[in-house]
């Protein structure tokens, strides 16, 4: 089989399980769907390894390939096939989706066993994937811009899995407006592109009619690049698009890891870095798209530090890595940025099910204001989440030291204007050292809580079903959680996912260690073989001097957290006291849902007011329709009047009625 | 042949019959005043015929005839009805067909 056959393939698996657990889960008993969702899932990841083995066989110069099913829209000048295109990028995409994916349907088939919508929730898990896959393997911009927003689609319903909380709702459609904006406008830009670049919508295409049609960094060009910027933006929740994401916590915690951690939100990297070549054709656009994700990244941390809801702070964390990828495949570092991309997968998603682990031994409670001591009572899941901790803070050895320090290389080796956003990139890590353990020291250090000391007893601590964050009571049917909660250290499964995952968040970086192995930029080389930056790397020295860098930065991070949280307790309470301005600017994440809730959400609702009581019900209701009815009712009741039910009455109208016409023609006779 | 008199006979037997129908609130008589109507309207059609000098007024009259009889079915069933239902025998009480 080829290569495009399995890609196929890897598409086609989720897909199947998306429709057989939906048209059978009343038939198909107890946790059999979530078997069936995740070997589906395990399908995609083994024919996306075989494709990947496949396509290396050839020349890295041919390692491309595309194949079309059908014609998916053949209209005025526009042919659309339904087509796949495999490179190593591609290929390198559904790996990480379909890999991260599996290990997280695995975790969720416990987390979610006592929910009564488990069925519902595993076919839209492998709705999610299915389209996430046809995002990264589409064959052109078309069938790209339907997996885009198919994603944004199962995005919402996820978020909103549980649909009676209000709170749940209300993100899931925040999410999707967010996301709409950044359809919009990669919609105009496909158009944009297809108007001004030679009517082409397979990538080759495109990029092939950019070089033609547009000059170096011409106007039109840098639009179409920017509106690409916008949809990735509101796809990998940056600024001044992020505001979704937080909320997005709301769905079920393996959700926001597959979803907001892991894979869709990466899709925005996968966006830039498949278009690099109309970047490097239009610097500009690259420039503006680093410079506001390194803005992103050093706000997130800075929210992360204050935010005390565990899986917010784990959402800004995201929001922040994703600025470094950002950074990275739009200033030319497509190899660290994609790498990062991997790790990043890998610990954020076992961070995610670290979290979900001890919200489940706090029976719903996410504040990490009531966490601590939990060390002693889940001693896996410290283990676990401290490996993903280090990871992500960037300590050596760990995946994520590897993988950040690569993107800040590249771009203090590129020099000039990378050279500033790397500053900022060093600071955020600095940040991000410190807020990673901020979680650690917090959740599972200091004095235990009663829910952990009831955990040390052997006792699963049972709460009250309310909603974290109203504090609402629910009941545990239908649209509510359900009523177990599941931590990692009673459930096979969940072992099984959160192991594995520590185990490539703490080795992942081997791929790409400088001057030993090559192997990732060897692999995804073909994809990127046309960049202006292709030997625009720094040396080996070069680059173990940065990791040094970031080790230490990492390491003060660290220090700084553990000097503030269990050295001198209390230290960050005075911190507070100090600058209590910063404080509340940081833990009101800078006021960006305040301005939007101003600027937009508020007028916009004024308006559907004004609409509703004085168009809708004034002028259409009342006008309009009630004018008609009222029209008509008179009339009838004119009718009414006449229908007196006496026959005498009848008879009269009758007489007076032919009378009448009698009289009339006899006149018409007689003139 | 002057049919003068026989029209003025016919509309003095129609308006007697149609005050009959307006004035009277016994069913029974408001359908004998109806049957003197309609005998007004034979008369003078059987006038009319007689003056042309051909039969289709006299086909007419037997046609009138017909509906006559059929309209003293139902009319005379629904008195008997409203008879054998004790209801009051008042035309203007039957008024349950008001809109």
């Amino acid at each position: 089989m080829s290569a495009t056959a399995w890609a196929w393939l890897v598409v086609a698996f989720p897909l199947a399980g998306t429709i057989v657990i939906s048209l059978g889960w009343r038939a198909i008993p107890g946790r059999l769907p979530g078997w069936i969702a995740s070997a589906m899932i395990l399908g995609s990841f083994v024919c996306s390894v075989l494709a990947t083995v496949k396509l290396q066989d050839v020349a890295p110069g041919a390692r491309h390939a595309s194949s079309t099913l059908f014609d998916y829209a053949h209209s005025a000048g526009l042919n659309i096939g339904l087509s796949i295109y495999v490179d190593p990028l591609s290929l390198f995409m559904a790996m990480v989706v379909s890999g991260v994916s599996f290990l997280i349907h695995v975790y969720s088939v416990s987390y979610m066993t006592s929910d009564r919508g488990f069925n519902r929730y595993f076919a839209y898990l492998n709705y999610f994937v299915f389209t996430m896959l046809l995002l990264v393997l589409a064959g052109n911009i078309i069938i790209l811009i339907v997996g885009w927003a198919g994603v944004g689609t199962a995005s919402y319903i996820l978020i909103s899995f549980w649909y009676r909380r209000t709170t749940a709702t209300a993100a899931g459609i925040k999410a999707f407006v967010m996301n709409v904006i950044g359809d919009a406008a990669l919609v105009i830009a496909a158009f944009l592109l297809w108007k001004n670049a030679g009517h082409h919508v397979s990538y080759a295409g495109i990029f092939a009619g950019s070089k033609t049609h547009f000059s170096h960094n011409q106007g039109t060009l840098i639009a179409a690049c920017l509106l690409l910027t916008v949809g990735a933006f509101a796809k990998s929740a940056q600024l001044p698009l992020h505001t979704w994401l937080p909320d997005a916590m709301e769905g079920p915690t393996p959700v926001s890891a597959l979803i907001h951690a892991a894979t869709m939100v990466t899709a925005g990297v996968y966006l830039i870095a498949r278009f690099h070549p109309l970047y490097e054709q239009a610097p500009t656009a690259a420039n503006i798209t680093a410079g506001i994700a390194a803005a992103t990244l050093f706000f997130a941390a800075t929210c992360a530090l204050a935010v005390t809801d565990l899986k917010r702070i784990i959402a800004y964390s995201t929001i922040s890595q994703i600025g470094y990828m950002m950074v990275g495949v739009s200033t030319g570092g497509y190899d660290g940025g994609l790498f990062h991309l991997m790790t990043h997968a890998f610990f954020k998603a076992l961070l995610f099910m670290g979290a979900g682990s001890v919200i489940g031994a706090m029976a719903g409670i996410q504040d990490i204001d009531r966490m601590g001591g939990f060390r002693k009572s889940m001693r896996f899941t410290y283990i676990t989440f401290l490996i993903g901790a280090l990871a992500l803070a960037g300590m050596v050895p760990f995946s994520g030291w590897f993988s950040k320090d690569e993107i800040l290389g590249f771009d203090v080796h590129r020099g000039g204007y990378s050279l500033i956003l790397a500053i900022v990139g060093f600071a955020g890590a600095l940040l991000t050292a410190f807020y990673s353990f901020r979680m650690v020291f917090r959740i599972f250090h200091g004095d235990a809580v009663p829910e952990a000391e009831s955990l040390e007893r052997g006792e699963l601590f049972h709460g009250e079903h309310v909603n974290p964050m109203t504090g609402e009571h629910e009941d545990t049917d239908v649209g509510f959680p359900g009523a177990e909660h599941h931590i990692a250290e009673r459930e096979l499964p969940m072992k099984f996912a959160m192991g594995i995952l520590a185990v490539l968040a703490a080795i992942g970086g081997i791929v790409a260690v400088p001057g030993v192995t090559h192997w990732l930029r060897n692999f995804l080389d073909p994809s990127f073989a046309d960049s202006r930056f292709v030997h625009t790397q720094p040396t080996d020295t070069a680059s173990w001097i940065g990791l040094v860098i970031g080790a230490g930065i990492a390491l003060a991070g660290i220090t700084t957290a553990y000097v503030c949280y269990l050295r001198q307790p209390g230290t960050t309470a005075r911190l507070i006291a100090r600058f209590p301005f910063l404080h509340r600017l940081f833990v009101n994440r800078w006021y960006f849902d305040e301005l939007y809730d101003a600027v937009f959400v508020r007028p916009a609702a004024t308006m559907g007011r004004f609409g509703h009581y004085v168009i809708e019900r004034g002028f259409v209701q009342g006008t309009l329709v009630g004018g008609a009815t009222r029209i008509v009712g008179a009339g009838t009741s004119i009718a009414r009047a006449l229908e007196s039910g006496y026959v005498r009455a009848y008879a009269v109208l009758m007489l007076v009625g032919f009378g009448g016409l009698g009289l009339y023609f006899l006149l018409q006779a007689a003139f | 042949m002057n049919v003068t008199w026989y029209v003025v006979l016919s509309a003095f037997l129609f308006a007697i019959g149609a005050a009959g129908v307006l004035t009277r609130r016994n069913p029974l008589v408001v359908l004998l005043c109806l049957e003197l109507m309609l005998n007004a309207g034979n008369l003078a059609l059987i006038a009319f015929a007689r003056m042309w000098g051909n039969g289709d007024g006299q086909i007419f009259a037997l046609v009138v005839m017909v509906v006559a009889a059929c309209e003293v079915v139902v009319g005379l069933g629904i008195i008997v009805g409203i008879f054998r239902r004790r209801i009051p025998e008042d035309v203007d009480a039957l008024s349950e067909l008001r809109g």
